[in-house]
């Protein structure tokens, strides 16, 4: 009986060995049919789903590389996720789409892989700001998309659009607010610099930050809610429960066009320009495809599709897009945009962090 | 059931297990944490390991510490709460029938199921201005106009409350269902109203109970950053709203976990002297 158990084990493992074998015979094919895929990282939500929908399928099918889209949080957190995974080796996406902080943050540690721009068609159409270099001039991220962060504000508790940042500075406004909670994504900084100093000159020194932050603190009456999570005021601002503050003009037009009594305006000293990088994580071992990808992405039509359907601003030259004058307003403004200053988040990053906490806080 | 203490070697074989997955998924990360929160932060970057106490000495600021008294209060206020409404619930909930009883622990543990996000955000519809219940009292004549009830301390007390409220009951509830209840009867035969009882000869016989509770609640409420963020202003952020700043979005993962290893600690001391005053309590 004994024997017989043990006799019937053997075949058994005989046979998974021989199953093991013959997979291991099939292997290749496998491998080279996961060769041709990437992981890509875009922020989750509507972002990802218009991705999904518009965007990777016509990749995929003009190139055949399978398209993973892994949802990634905003602000730094997936930088975070990204570093502690690039220091065991392990990279959760092969490309993502990076703010600029975040890029800055990534360039420090070389997390990000120099991409070859000589094997980018479009590199020469690429503005010039949405070009992330190391200071030896290797590329670490291409221009994916820009963004605005405008005005915005219920259309049903104000029937007229306002036209400058100093509006909600207006005492009639107490309570009304809704402002991004973090100093890095705010950008509030810039806008009262801007706004009330002539420009972001002031905030070179320690002094000018804190006479902008003075001014700031003015504000602190009228907002009622300081928010990271971005659904948390969506859904205040539709509602007219919080009707006015800052807010992204992409999303925001999505949500008019869905009928919903919002709007987003281009204040008169500008909306706040932030933009997204395609980054190769270091760790990555798809590096052709990545490059395959950027190619792909930095091209005029996909830029323009990008503008209709996810409604980003493009990052090339406009003159090589064949968006016409009105879709190219849809996103994007003449209005000399206000442009957030990187450098300061990453030189003065806790001295700021700290001032903005005990500024909202306190 | 006699208890002897283990003899040999293989008498520990019950809690090898436990002992391991406590030992991998709490004392070494943890112990990595501490380490982290001596590492250097680099600025505009990530961090590097080295020795430093600079992590600590930033935390050690009158704006920190008055953020540590108000999550420290915070919670103490939410323990407080739910052991107000817990004790006289519980004890209620054990004199029901065994259907009863049964009925509404599913309707708690319904509770349980629920994320803190979810939590959240239903409180801050139902206190909100547009669609909260302040319109259900205009509409009953009690108020004049709809109000805003959120952001504000109030709602993030009342959603803490909410939140920990099935806890609350599930630790009291086994104490409170073995309570003998001719302790009760004693108190009333000697002339006790029942709520003099209640108070007299229940609450001191549970007193153990009582405080295991509001250590659990406290704990518990310490460590929520999620409801004060959507339910209250930024003067009602917990040190663990800012222990998640740092670590997610400035990543600053030596100074989160220093604050993190301070708010452990501060816990630990907080549980150790009721330890002590239940002991004393305990012996006279």
């Amino acid at each position: 009986m004994i024997k017989d158990t043990r006799s019937t084990f053997s075949r058994r493992s005989f046979l998974a060995a021989s199953t093991a074998g013959v997979s291991m015979l099939a292997m290749p094919s496998v491998l080279r049919a996961q060769d041709r895929s990437i992981k890509v990282g875009v922020y989750g939500g509507y972002f990802k789903d218009s991705f999904d929908k518009h965007i990777f399928p016509k990749f995929t099918e003009e190139t055949g590389i399978a398209v993973e889209s892994v949802a990634e949080p905003t602000g730094e957190a997936w930088l975070v996720q990204l570093e502690q995974a690039a220091r065991a080796g392990a990279a959760p996406a092969d490309l993502s789409m990076m703010s600029q902080v975040a890029m800055l943050k990534g360039q420090s540690t070389e997390l990000w892989a120099p991409i070859d721009m000589s094997k980018i068609t479009n590199a020469g159409d690429v503005l010039p700001q949405f070009l992330n270099k190391y200071p030896d001039d290797r590329v670490a991220g291409v221009g994916a998309v820009a963004w605005y962060i405008n005005l915005v504000s219920n259309t049903e508790a104000y029937p007229e659009a306002p036209e400058s940042w100093a509006f909600i500075w207006d005492p009639a406004n107490e309570g009304k607010l809704g402002l991004l909670a973090l100093v890095s994504n705010s950008f509030l900084l810039e806008v009262t610099a801007k706004t009330f100093f002539g420009g972001t000159g002031i905030l070179d020194t320690e002094e000018g930050i804190l006479k902008v932050m003075d001014k700031l603190a003015e504000l602190k009456p009228n907002v009622q809610l300081w928010y990271r999570d971005e659904a948390q005021f969506e859904q205040a601002l539709k509602s007219g429960e919080i009707p006015m503050g800052q807010y992204y003009h992409d999303v925001t037009g999505l949500a008019a066009a869905d009928g919903f009594p919002v709007r987003s305006t281009f204040p008169k000293e500008g909306g706040i320009l932030d933009s997204g990088c395609w980054a190769l994580s270091r760790a990555s071992d798809k590096v052709d495809e990545a490059h395959v990808f950027i190619d792909f992405m930095t091209r005029p039509e996909m830029q323009s599709l990008m503008s209709l359907k996810v409604g980003t601003a493009p990052t090339l030259k406009r003159d090589v897009l064949a968006l016409t004058d009105e879709e190219f307003a849809s996103v994007s403004s003449s209005i000399d945009p206000i442009i957030p200053r990187y450098d300061l988040y990453t030189s003065k990053a806790d001295w700021l962090n700290q001032k903005w906490t005990e500024l909202i806080v306190g | 059931m006699r208890r002897s203490a283990p003899q040999k070697l293989t008498d520990y074989l019950p809690i090898t297990f436990p002992t391991l997955m406590l030992g991998v998924f709490f004392v070494i990360p943890f112990g990595l944490m501490v380490m982290v929160s001596f590492f250097k932060r680099v600025q505009g970057g990530f961090y590097e390991p080295s020795f430093t106490l600079a992590n600590y000495a930033r935390f050690l600021s009158p704006f920190f510490g008055e953020m540590l008294v108000f999550s420290l209060g915070l919670a103490a206020l939410v323990s407080i709460f739910c052991l107000c409404l817990g004790v006289p619930f519980t004890y209620r909930l054990t004199r029901l029938s065994r259907r009863a009883q049964v009925i509404w622990l599913i309707g708690l543990l319904g509770v349980l199921s629920l994320s803190e996000v979810i939590i959240g955000f239903a409180w801050s519809t139902l206190l909100s201005r547009t669609a909260g219940l302040s319109n259900l009292f205009v509409w009953l004549g009690l108020m004049d106009k709809p109000v805003a009830w959120t952001p504000s301390f109030a709602a993030v007390l009342t959603g803490l409350v909410y939140q920990a409220f099935p806890y609350t009951v599930l630790v009291l509830y086994p104490a409170f269902s073995r309570l003998d209840p001719s302790l009760m009867e004693a108190a009333r035969t000697l002339g006790a109203s029942p709520v003099r009882g209640f108070l007299n000869v229940v609450l001191p016989a549970m007193r153990k109970t009582l405080l295991a509770t509001f250590i659990i609640v406290f704990i518990f409420a310490l460590g929520a950053y999620l409801l004060p963020q959507i339910l209250g202003r930024p003067q009602h952020w917990t040190l663990s709203v800012l222990v998640t700043d740092q670590a997610i979005y400035q990543s600053n993962m030596p100074f989160a976990a220093a604050m993190a290893v301070f708010l452990v600690v501060a816990s630990l001391v907080l549980v150790a002297i009721s330890g002590q005053i239940n002991r004393r309590g305990g012996g006279s």
